[in-house]
């Protein structure tokens, strides 16, 4: 039998807000243990939880950048579990009336453009840390918590099953990224675990409407494990229908180093989380005058700014997707522009060397050492015909060197194209008369050796010399 | 009458034109708890030595000619569930035994700010989890009036140290009843403000929502001056009311003319102790000859009362004290075996009998497949409750009915049945569940010189009218004279 995979994600994302959800403690990453701390995110006798509005606020923006419905009456709950890393031995979180509701998000697959539901986006408080003196649980002689992170605030996007292959998954996750991104209430380092996904999946036979028993795999939080981890459980699933098994209903963990996922616990097993109304805690009113004031600050988001590159600068939809795939990105490229660069080359080399670039030094585009304002400047002397692309290459290098303005570097290596037809007339002249056999094919019909005849000339002019210029003279003299 | 005996006003005026000292008049109350603490059992922490201290300091503060803050200098008491900034708050649970909180609570914050001499941490049920202080994991508290009997509950310390002299005023709490009914078995003055009016933050939770701070005095008098301290919208508290505090001394005037007052008659039914009933009967007469009107009203949902808050306060409880297991503070069972265990082991081992009941319940009522049949249905319950009051209230100002269907019954009578304790909240958690303010003020004895205290309750944020129904009534008697003599055994 054929199956086809139904596939659901919860994304957790944590804010970037200074302090966490209820106190006015530090979130930032990589503070010594136990530092950023106080009685309320503690949990000791006697506290009291205060919202933090900025969680608000990045929550509805998320929800509206998502096209999501923001709700105008919202309440936190109690998700009630023991476990060490959990203070108060209940999660902050939000049950039947989450902040966001029906959103969705388009992704482009390799098969065309696809639109994944978001059910709803809620508000809740991450948990702290368990530190092992062993490397696992199991071999650790004692176990320390954490708390730093305790009450780090975090939304929890829920998707749709309406995901079917892991591609899909990845993109939908990638686009999430990028949207948080551009609204810049999420950092979404993965490595920090500041984004992470549980992956709920489920295989029915081609056609079929029924959805089948799924599992879940939590906390996978890179891209590459989200399409691993879904492939091989689609994989094992497939294998245990096709062996007339059933397919049972538990939470299943990735282990990315032998690839495969293992059982974690049942349903059977599972938490009954006893939701109750947090009494700490009053209900959340926004007006709608409220939403449209955060729909107005919202910036340019993915969709509409590739639909604007597309449009504007007659980029492919390829291109521009790729560009805006980041705010970052978009935004280098939008100065690359305003710096007078031509947009279709400027797409080409923020897409070409810079990135090429950036990935081995594995830094960010807004950490890049060639600016925005110097690559515009670079890709207009290619434009006016003062250097070729090929010295482009050369003059980009030691851009990234150096911080000299291209104009010098072009200057000071004498990397001036060569324009002067006299100048380039003798060095064709030159490499007509050594390269007889080349000329000779060429003149036999073999219009390709023409280019290695451009080849040569280009070579002794050090690459100076400009490319049409050489193919016009080369064809003038041998036709 | 003596020093201890006196109520803060009276003692606060002696203190400004200097007939005392501060450090007399706490010598005095210290004196008279070695006297009857021994009997009476009010305190599970006494801090002596910095309630010496303080008492000093205001003295030299009025040598110098300062003015001084109502309570300055006033002897005091707070009930253990209040945190206290470096002062053990144990809740009367072993699993707080040692726990010493590194801040105060707003209230507590509040009252520093006068600098009162804060005597120590008083008794209470576990967690405030009963109405008879039996609960507590150290002793019970004895009632002064007849020391065989209980002083009510949970705020019994409090109650009771105010009634001994062992405290001039007190700080209790009230989730149904816990100000409330000990101030009536205990013959002095008790006030649950309205939901809201005082912060909570730093009140070790029983049942967040229910939950509410409020003053346990000699008189009306200090009941006004002690909730105008510690009244107010605190930035720490979410669920704290963003309104005008009024100066509530202000609704000290005997004027009741053309109140209308509200006798619920479903509070004088079955199992209402005739005597109380006819206490609290001739109360309402009495102010009805000071000129109020009085009307029968009808609260008919106030049966269901109790089994709804019987299943909201113990599924809030159930997550509130979930916190209590033995990881980063409070006591750790010894030698488990993994971490499951650990917790386990050290919630069974230090916490107490009624506490565990009530998490077992809230547990259950929170459960899948339980949640709408008892919380749901509990929370609606709730609602109609609530209506119950807006409705009455439309027609009067206040409604009056007993603080406690009985008197203080003996020590041990009713606690090995469970639901018999519960069913004794009937005539106050109603209130609770509505977040009305309601005052107990003793209205009489029974045959036995056992108090009784008559409830006045009121609409939502009107404390004033409360007070003022309550000290025209008290100045008419000479109840709020009277003073406990310690019978018994």
């Amino acid at each position: 039998m054929s199956y086809e995979a139904v596939i659901g994600l919860e994304i957790h994302s944590e804010l970037k807000t200074k302090t966490k959800i209820f106190c006015g403690c530090a979130t930032s990453f990589g503070a010594e243990h136990n530092t950023h701390v106080c009685p309320v995110c503690l949990g000791l006798p006697g506290v009291l939880p205060v919202l933090n509005k900025r969680v608000l606020e990045f929550a509805i923006k998320a929800g509206l950048a998502l096209n999501c419905k923001i709700n105008n009456f919202s309440k936190f709950d109690r998700k009630n579990y023991y476990y060490p890393d959990l203070p108060k031995n209940w999660q902050t979180s939000q049950y039947d009336l989450p902040i966001c509701e029906h959103g969705y998000v388009d992704i482009e697959t390799s098969k065309g453009k696809k639109r994944i539901r978001i059910t709803r986006i809620h508000m809740e408080e991450d948990a702290g840390k368990l530190v092992h003196s062993g490397n696992t649980i199991k071999d650790s002689e004692t176990s320390n918590v954490d708390y730093n992170r305790t009450g780090v605030p975090l939304i929890e996007i829920v998707s749709e099953p309406d995901m079917s292959t892991p591609e899909e998954a990845r993109l939908y996750m990638e686009k999430v990224k990028s949207i948080l991104q551009y609204i810049d209430v999420s950092n979404c380092k993965m490595e920090e675990g500041n984004l992470r996904a549980d992956l709920n999946v489920s295989l029915r036979p081609k056609g079929s409407d029924v959805l089948g028993t799924r599992t879940e795999m939590k906390n996978i939080n890179s891209f590459k494990a989200v399409e691993e981890a879904l492939e091989y459980e689609i994989e094992r699933q497939e294998e245990v229908l096709e062996d007339g098994g059933h397919i049972i209903q538990e939470t299943r963990t990735w282990d990315p180093d032998r690839g495969v996922t293992l059982s974690m616990r049942s349903k059977e097993n599972a938490h009954d989380y006893r939701y109750m109304p947090e009494p700490d805690l009053v209900p959340i009113i926004t007006s709608d005058e409220e939403i449209e004031k955060f729909r107005e600050s919202l910036p340019e988001l993915p969709d509409a700014r590739q639909a604007r590159l597309e449009s504007e600068y007659g980029l492919s939809s390829y291109d521009a997707g790729i560009i805006t795939s980041s705010r970052q990105m978009a935004e280098y490229f939008d100065a690359v522009v305003a710096a007078g660069a031509d947009a279709k080359l400027a797409a080409n080399w923020i897409m070409g060397d810079l990135s090429k670039n950036l990935n081995a030094e594995g830094i960010g585009i807004e950490e890049s050492p060639v600016e925005a304002q110097r690559l515009g400047e670079m890709i207009g002397l290619i434009s006016k015909g003062t250097i070729s692309s090929k010295i482009a290459k050369k003059v980009f290098e030691e851009m990234w060197k150096c911080p000299d303005s291209p104009e010098k570097i072009v200057k000071d290596k004498g990397l001036v194209q060569i324009t002067d037809t006299k100048a380039i007339e003798a060095i064709v002249d030159k490499v007509i008369a050594d390269n007889p056999k080349a000329v000779e094919e060429y003149k036999g019909g073999k219009k390709k050796a023409i280019g290695s005849l451009v080849g040569q000339v280009m070579k002794q002019s050090k690459g100076k010399a400009n490319p049409q210029m050489v193919n016009q003279l080369l064809a003038q003299k041998l036709d | 009458m003596k020093l201890f005996e006196q109520p803060a006003h009276v003692l606060h005026d002696m203190l400004v034109n200097k007939e005392i000292t501060s450090l007399e008049l706490t010598q005095a109350v210290l004196a008279r708890i070695d006297e009857v603490e021994g009997d009476v059992q009010a305190y599970l922490t006494i801090t002596r030595e910095e309630a010496l201290a303080q008492a000093k300091a205001v003295d030299e503060k009025i040598a110098k000619g300062e003015e001084i803050a109502f309570l300055e200098g006033i002897p005091g008491a707070i009930k253990d569930n209040i945190c206290t900034k470096g002062i053990k708050t144990t809740c009367a649970s072993k699993i707080l035994q040692k726990f010493v909180p590194p801040y105060d609570a707003t209230a507590m914050q509040k009252l520093e700010a006068q600098n009162p001499v804060v005597l120590g941490k008083t008794n209470l049920d576990e967690f405030a989890m009963g109405g008879s202080t039996e609960n507590s994991a150290y002793h019970p508290t004895c009632n002064p009036w007849n020391t065989d009997c209980v002083p009510g509950g949970s705020s019994g310390g409090s109650a009771a140290a105010v009634a001994a002299g062992t405290a001039v005023w007190a700080l209790g709490s009230d989730t149904g009843g816990s100000i409330r009914q000990p101030a009536s078995f205990c013959g002095v003055v008790g006030m649950k403000p309205t939901y809201g009016r005082v912060s909570r933050y730093g009140l070790v939770a029983y049942a967040s929502s229910l939950d509410q701070i409020g003053p346990i005095t000699k008189d009306v008098t200090d009941c006004a001056h002690i909730l105008n301290i510690i009244a107010g919208r605190d930035e720490m508290d979410s669920t704290s009311l963003d309104v005008q505090v009024p100066d509530f001394t202000k609704a000290l005037v005997q004027d009741v003319k053309g109140l209308k007052i509200g006798l619920p008659k479903e509070y004088f039914v079955k199992g209402m102790d005739p005597e109380v009933e006819a206490a609290v009967k001739n109360g309402v007469k009495e102010l009805e000859k000071l000129g109020a009107e009085v009307v029968e009203i009808s609260l008919p949902n106030t049966d269901y009362a109790i089994s709804t808050y019987y299943l909201i306060a113990p599924a809030e409880a159930a997550t509130n004290l979930a916190r209590y297991d033995g990881v980063s503070y409070g006591e750790r069972a010894e030698d488990a075996a993994d971490l499951v265990e650990m917790m386990t082991k050290t919630r069974t081992q230090y916490l107490g009998e009624e506490v565990k009941r009530r998490i077992m319940i809230g547990n259950y009522a929170l459960s899948a497949g339980y949640y709408d049949a008892y919380y749901l249905k509990a929370l609606k319950v709730r609602r109609l409750v609530k209506e119950d009051y807006d409705k009455a209230f439309k027609d009067v100002d206040v409604i009056i009915c007993p603080a406690a269907p009985s008197v203080a019954y003996k020590i041990g009578e009713k606690i090995s049945n469970p639901l018999e304790m519960y069913l004794q909240d009937a005539c106050t958690v109603p209130l609770n569940l509505a977040g009305l303010p309601g005052i107990s003020v003793p209205c009489g004895y029974n045959k036995d010189k056992m108090p009784i205290g008559m409830q006045i309750i009121g609409k939502a944020l009107d404390e004033e009218t409360i007070l003022r129904v309550a000290y025209t009534y008290e100045q008419s008697q000479s109840y709020h004279e009277d003073r406990a003599q310690l019978g018994g055994k």
